[in-house]
């Protein structure tokens, strides 16, 4: 393993894990955004018994 | 016919699902390989120069289309572009939206059977290579061959129920069953559950490989630094003396761009669908570059680490190269048998690329079910029996037309390397010239946690990535279109698998025919909010 090896892999996994690690905790970090259910389905619950 | 108007359950469940479609086989087979002939460290400059100028850019346009298609009620590829680009034309060029996801269902569900093939076979102890080394490789070999039928046509359709349709019908049910169960019930749940283990998986496999230290003493160079060496050091292509001289091939270039694209599932209409199924304030932004992020962490973290560096350090050099099928399904099994306690490490692997297929192969389904529940009228149980009917018989045909995979590969040239550029390239010409950058950029900002700048849009989406997508198509066609045209010309199972591409493409432009006359009807009868012009946006 060459300098310009370990230059290469640590900094392309050291940018993807930053990334990684900077938009989950956006996510994250915002509990009513991200477990947040979406607003009231509008559900015919009728849908699969009109199928057949 | 009042049906159901299907919501993810949650923002998680919407971003694990994305990066769950964009995880599959590439991340672990193609990326290493690809990356390893193709100047090794040196590879990921133009890697990452194609994800952040074609990859995000795209990956945002397929989100901002599918989330302003969701809110006037549409959610198929056809649907979306045609009200978008407020012209027919589009509404038939999002067909390939519709054929690219099937076709691909197809030769995909097939390899994923056979990774729970090879799960099931290492669970119960029924993958023996034997007790000399030196075999090990003809038997992995010949394990294969006999697996996928590799030596002659019909082999697995005679006589007797072959094994490996066995594990198809299987994956084929396991597939049909959760899309049936629906959005939130189905994929998401699904996703939920089987991200978190294929990371608890990979990571176990990553462990195994970077603890390995040097397992052959009469081979002290094959261990893991050099295995992560061969890996990621900085090689020349060719006869060029320079570590770097990658940076200076067209072909290099056109590998980066080929893998990016293929590895974000971009241009297979897939993520515009499940953009559509979100609420007019949800953000789109973050949740893109979230699920592009987790795809890449599982690309270059986990596969960039342990296919290649596990491969050199059992057998060398000579043994690390190899395409996605001769990597996955020849070499890795002759590593796992080389290692300590390897049929359960070849277990949690295989059962790792079999929950990562299929996490992709019902993302396949999705598009083309809601087109066919927007098209006919028809609830989900006729869509997907319509749809498992059609793919159904295209898998028939790929198995029974087994011989060097020929059926396969003719399909996966086509829709996979040249299908997704062309989806991908009417996508952002719809959403950025005909759209219109600026309200494209007003309605990924609404509800984005994540503002983009304008000029992502106004110039990155509309003049730069248009131009890299036609150069990137040129390139292409010049290189390599040539041979695959002329093996056409020879006839035989090629010719037959792009005939079969044919029929699937007519049938598919004829519903949308039909279904664009029953929008039409539709729109005529109501008066769809009207998108945001310029004067909007400020």
């Amino acid at each position: 393993m060459t300098l310009a090896g370990w230059l290469f892999m640590s900094c392309s996994i050291g940018l993807v894990i930053s990334a990684v690690v900077y938009c989950f905790w956006r996510v994250l970090t915002r509990p009513a955004a991200s477990g947040h259910m979406h607003a009231p389905l509008d559900i015919d619950v009728h849908d699969r018994d009109l199928d057949c | 016919m009042a049906r159901t108007k299907e919501r993810w359950g949650t923002r998680l469940g919407v971003i694990l699902a994305v990066a769950g479609s964009a995880v599959g086989l590439g991340n672990f087979l193609r990326f290493p390989g690809t990356a390893a002939q193709n100047g090794g460290g040196t590879f990921m400059v133009p890697y990452f120069c194609a994800l952040l100028l074609l990859g995000i850019p795209i990956c945002w346009a397929e989100w901002t289309l599918g989330k302003r298609g969701g809110q006037l009620g549409y959610h198929s590829c056809p649907a979306i572009l045609g009200q978008l680009g407020g012209s027919r034309i589009w509404r038939y060029l999002g067909v390939m939206g519709l054929l690219m996801p099937t076709i691909v269902y197809m030769y995909y569900v097939l390899v994923e059977s056979w990774t729970l093939a090879y799960a099931g076979y290492y669970l119960f102890g029924r993958l023996d290579l034997g007790s000399d080394p030196s075999q090990y490789p003809a038997r992995s070999s010949q394990f294969f061959t006999n697996l996928v039928g590799l030596d002659q046509d019909g082999f697995m359709l005679q006589g007797g129920l072959h094994p490996s349709v066995i594990f198809w019908m299987i994956a084929f049910g396991v597939n049909f069953c959760l899309i049936y169960r629906g959005i939130s019930k189905g994929i998401e749940k699904f996703c939920n559950v089987a991200m978190p283990i294929m990371v608890l998986c990979a990571g176990a496999v990553l462990i195994r490989v970077l603890t390995l230290g040097t397992p052959d003493p009469a081979h002290p160079d094959q261990n893991v630094l050099n295995g992560l060496g061969f890996m990621w050091n900085p090689k020349p292509i060719g006869s060029a003396h320079s570590a770097l001289s990658a940076l200076a091939d067209p072909k290099v270039w056109l590998a980066a761009a080929g893998q990016v694209f293929f590895t974000l599932s971009v241009g297979f209409g897939v993520i515009m669908n499940y953009a559509s199924y979100l609420g007019p304030k949800d953000d789109v932004v973050l949740s893109s570059l979230t699920a592009s992020a987790t795809n890449e962490f599982f690309e270059v973290c986990l596969g960039g680490l342990i296919t290649i560096p596990a491969a050199f350090i059992f057998l060398g050099a000579a043994g690390a190269v190899g395409g996605t099928f001769g990597l996955g399904f020849n070499t890795l099994p002759v590593v796992f048998a080389y290692m300590p306690a390897g049929r359960w490490f070849g277990f949690i692997w295989f059962t790792m690329l079999f929950l990562a297929a299929v996490t992709s192969s019902i993302s396949l389904l999705q598009p083309v079910i809601a087109f066919l529940e927007e098209a006919l009228g028809v609830g989900r149980r006729a869509s997907v029996t319509i749809l498992g009917l059609i793919t159904a018989l295209g898998c028939l045909f790929l198995i029974y037309f087994s011989k060097d995979l020929a059926a396969l590969d003719t399909m996966d040239f086509w829709m996979a390397q040249l299908g997704i550029f062309i989806l991908g390239t009417i996508e952002v010409v719809v959403l950025a010239w005909v759209f219109g950058a600026r309200r494209a950029h007003w309605v990924a900002c609404q509800g984005a946690e994540l503002h983009p700048p304008s000029w992502v849009f106004t110039v990155l989406m509309r003049c730069i990535t248009p131009l890299c997508l036609l150069t990137v198509f040129g390139a292409w066609c010049y290189l390599y279109a040539g041979d695959y045209l002329r093996s056409l010309a020879r006839g035989g199972v090629p010719l037959a698998a792009v005939g079969i591409i044919a029929t699937v493409l007519l049938f598919m432009l004829i519903l949308v025919h039909l279904a664009g006359r029953r929008w039409d009807r539709a729109d005529a009868d109501r008066l769809p909010p009207s998108p945001p012009g310029p004067e909007d946006v400020g």
